[in-house]
């Protein structure tokens, strides 16, 4: 199968109302790991992954996935900071992405509910997803987002709302996600977050990658002042 | 005879007599006679006339259009253009009622004791006491106008008021005002909420209310129902019909008076 | 209050004989406002929902335009309607001036606008929380209309029930193209108008409550049925 990976970015611009949220932004995805994305709030790393994703189309410069774009948004998807619930069953949003595509009743119903005992949803499979806990919902979400088998998941501060817990289950979730091949596209201020998972850490300062590279090198020794300061915990503006 | 019942309501069309469409005036509607006459002629001329009841502007303009097979209306005038226009071969005089001045009990511009029907409006008019007319160019307004304008006084003023209306709505609005207006006998006889009103002046020949019957040109179009609107002429214009008009009673009262040439 | 009196035992009359022609113009009523409503349902819920999901130029010259209409005199629809199917009018071949069919038409043109309106309201706000979600599955926009529509589908009941609720008030429009015809067209509402023009107001008045009460069924049965199908189904 011909893989959408790599991601290039060139100069990538994405403006609201003539503000600029994030860019120029130059940036290659490679086909496999971890990639976080760090920084202070307002740095956006929101903006950057929904413009990779193509939640929002950029201002100036180019996102190229190495397929026709609409081949491409085929094998992503997306878990955002505030999870979205269809107004239906469990069952009914985990089968949605699925009948989207065109897989019969059926088949969308078996895969939920695999998916679902994955996820320890089965006992809420028949309950109106709005009136899920936070865990739930957010389990549900990411349940909902790989039962495709995306190539590519975008993940926007998945774990903000939650406990250690339901963090530590959702992040298991992620890492077998990337384990078995999926590439994980992360943002979080969670920095202990970041080191346990990341493989790859775009550090991002006033809309623009300030320092990139391997995690293991950023979190030994930042090569930059901002990147240092900011793993110490001082504010950084 | 609830099936029976949505069995007419699906299939209104489904019965074997031949359909035909006449527009009459709401005050024939509503002085009931067509309750009477429609049975008789369904048994008698297996005919299914359906009314559509609207003014008399309103009946002519769709016999104009050729939407409905006949029309039976009571404005001389008006029915002999639309002949002269060509919507109609000719014109029947079927049968007269008459109109009646109605207006509060207590009588305020004294009509009880005028001696004609332009005395009785004159009075009105002097009087500057409320008078709702119809206003919608119906026959019965066209017969006010024609009454105001041998008085040689212009309906005009503070108490004159065009209600745009039925005779039903316009009689509702007299009661609710308390005021005077012209009214078709019958549908003042078969009118239910009389409160307060009375019948004040009757009974002047300048008062009598001509209907006629007027088959529409079936050349207007293909759907038009010639032959029946010419068979329910000739039943309209029978011994039969005459009798059945004649001796229709309402309160006791003789409301029309047979008077087609046969 | 005497003739609300009397209209309340009249309508208690006409039901408990189950009075054949009350019956029959009930049926009708409901015949051709259902009709009207599925029509109009047809149309101005997907056309709410395109209006929700879809920008474009004149979207909101269209979403005015819309709101607009659901001013329009019924009187006015009628008269327009009757210019058309009248026999002398462009559609005269047809011959369905003073046909239930005539009536349903009308009431299509007047309640269209409305339940569309209402749709797109609900359907805007529902959008606005999904829009990220469906954009990031990257659903059709049938496919996101279609979405909106079955999730918004108590707001949707909404917009029928008020559409159902001006069409089977509604006298203006079905009078003139419709004609009253005893036995053909008549129905509840122009069946009253004729009982008021003749000043038989407590036979109105029965009529009148009929039809409200016919209203109110419909609309607890409409929400009955939500209720109970609001689990279970995916």
């Amino acid at each position: 199968m011909v893989a959408a990976l790599p991601l290039t970015l060139r100069g990538a611009t994405l403006r609201r109302r003539g503000r600029r949220l994030v860019g120029p932004v130059d940036l290659t995805l490679g086909p496999c790991g971890v990639t976080v994305a760090i920084g202070p709030n307002g740095s956006g790393k929101t903006s950057l992954l929904r413009m990779m994703h193509g939640l929002q189309r950029v201002a100036e410069g180019a996102v190229d996935w190495s397929l026709p774009e609409a081949e491409a948004r085929q094998r992503q998807a997306y878990v955002f900071q505030h999870p979205i619930a269809l107004r239906r069953s469990v069952l009914a949003n985990l089968a949605y992405p699925l009948r989207l595509r065109g897989v019969t009743r059926a088949g969308a119903r078996a895969k939920a509910e695999e998916i679902a005992a994955r996820f320890d949803l089965t006992a809420q499979l028949g309950q109106s997803a709005p009136s899920l806990s936070g865990g739930e919902m957010q389990r549900l979400a990411l349940a909902r987002a790989l039962i495709t088998m995306p190539e590519v998941l975008f993940a926007d501060e998945p774990c903000a709302a939650l406990d250690g817990a339901a963090t530590r289950e959702i992040e298991g979730h992620l890492t077998a996600a990337a384990a078995s091949g999926t590439r994980l596209v992360m943002a979080t201020h969670d920095m202990g977050q970041a080191r346990r998972i990341a493989d790859e850490v775009v550090f991002l300062l006033h809309g623009r990658i300030h320092e990139s590279g391997p995690a293991a090198r950023f979190f030994a020794g930042p090569s930059t002042p901002e990147a240092a300061a900011f793993l110490r915990g001082d504010i950084v503006e | 005879m609830l099936l029976r019942a949505l069995l007419l309501c699906l299939l209104p069309l489904a019965a074997a007599a031949e359909t035909m469409r006449m527009a009459v005036t709401t005050s024939f509607e509503n002085s009931g006679l067509s309750e009477v006459l429609l049975p008789a002629i369904a048994a008698e001329t297996d005919l299914d006339v359906e009314l559509v009841v609207v003014g008399t502007g309103q009946a002519l303009r769709l016999g104009e259009a050729g939407d409905v097979d006949a029309v039976l209306v009571h404005a001389r005038t008006a029915e002999e253009a639309f002949v002269a226009a060509g919507h109609a071969p000719h014109r029947r005089e079927i049968m007269y009622n008459d109109f009646v001045l109605v207006g509060p009990a207590d009588d305020p511009a004294g009509l009880a004791e005028a001696t004609s029907a332009t005395e009785a409006l004159a009075r009105i008019a002097a009087a500057e006491v409320p008078f709702v007319s119809r206003g919608d160019d119906s026959g019965t307004h066209k017969a006010e106008l024609a009454l105001w304008e041998a008085t040689g006084l212009p309906p005009e003023g503070e108490w004159y008021r065009p209600v745009g209306a039925g005779m039903g709505a316009a009689l509702n609005t007299a009661v609710g005002m308390g005021a005077y207006v012209l009214s078709d006998r019958a549908s003042w006889l078969a009118f239910g909420n009389t409160e307060g009103m009375a019948l004040l002046f009757q009974g002047d020949p300048a008062l009598f209310n001509q209907y006629a019957y007027l088959p529409v040109d079936p050349g207007k179009n293909d759907d038009i129902a010639g032959d029946a609107a010419a068979r329910l002429e000739d039943w309209l214009v029978s011994e039969r019909a005459q009798s059945l008009i004649d001796g229709y009673r309402v309160s006791g009262e003789q409301l029309f008076t047979f008077n087609a040439t046969r | 209050m005497g003739d609300l009196l009397a209209g309340l035992g009249e309508a208690l009359r006409l039901i408990v004989t189950l009075d054949a022609e009350l019956i029959e113009i009930t049926l009708r009523s409901l015949r051709v406002t259902l009709t009207a409503l599925v029509i109009a349902c047809v149309i101005g819920l997907p056309l709410g929902g395109w209006l929700a999901v879809r920008r474009f130029r004149l979207r909101r010259a269209v979403i005015a335009t819309l709101n607009a209409l659901i001013g329009l005199p019924p009187v006015v629809v009628g008269l327009v309607v009757y210019l058309l199917l009248s026999r002398s009018g462009p559609f005269g071949v047809l011959n369905l001036l003073f046909t239930p069919t005539a009536m349903i038409i009308a009431q299509v043109v007047i309640i269209t606008p409305l339940v569309a309106s209402i749709a797109h309201q609900a359907m805007r706000d529902l959008w606005s929380e999904y829009h990220d979600l469906l954009i990031s599955m990257n659903a059709t926009r049938g496919q996101r209309i279609l979405t909106l529509l079955v999730d918004g589908r108590r707001a949707l009941l909404t917009a029928a029930l008020a559409g159902f609720g001006r069409a089977i008030g509604e006298v203006g429009a079905i009078m003139i193209v419709g004609g009253n015809i005893d036995g053909a067209t008549r129905v509840l509402t122009t069946a009253i108008a004729l009982e008021t023009g003749r000043g038989q107001f407590a036979l109105a008045v029965g009529l009148g409550l009929i039809l409200i009460g016919l209203a109110l069924v419909v609309s607890w049965a409409s929400h009955w049925v939500l209720r109970t199908e609001r689990q279970g189904t995916w």
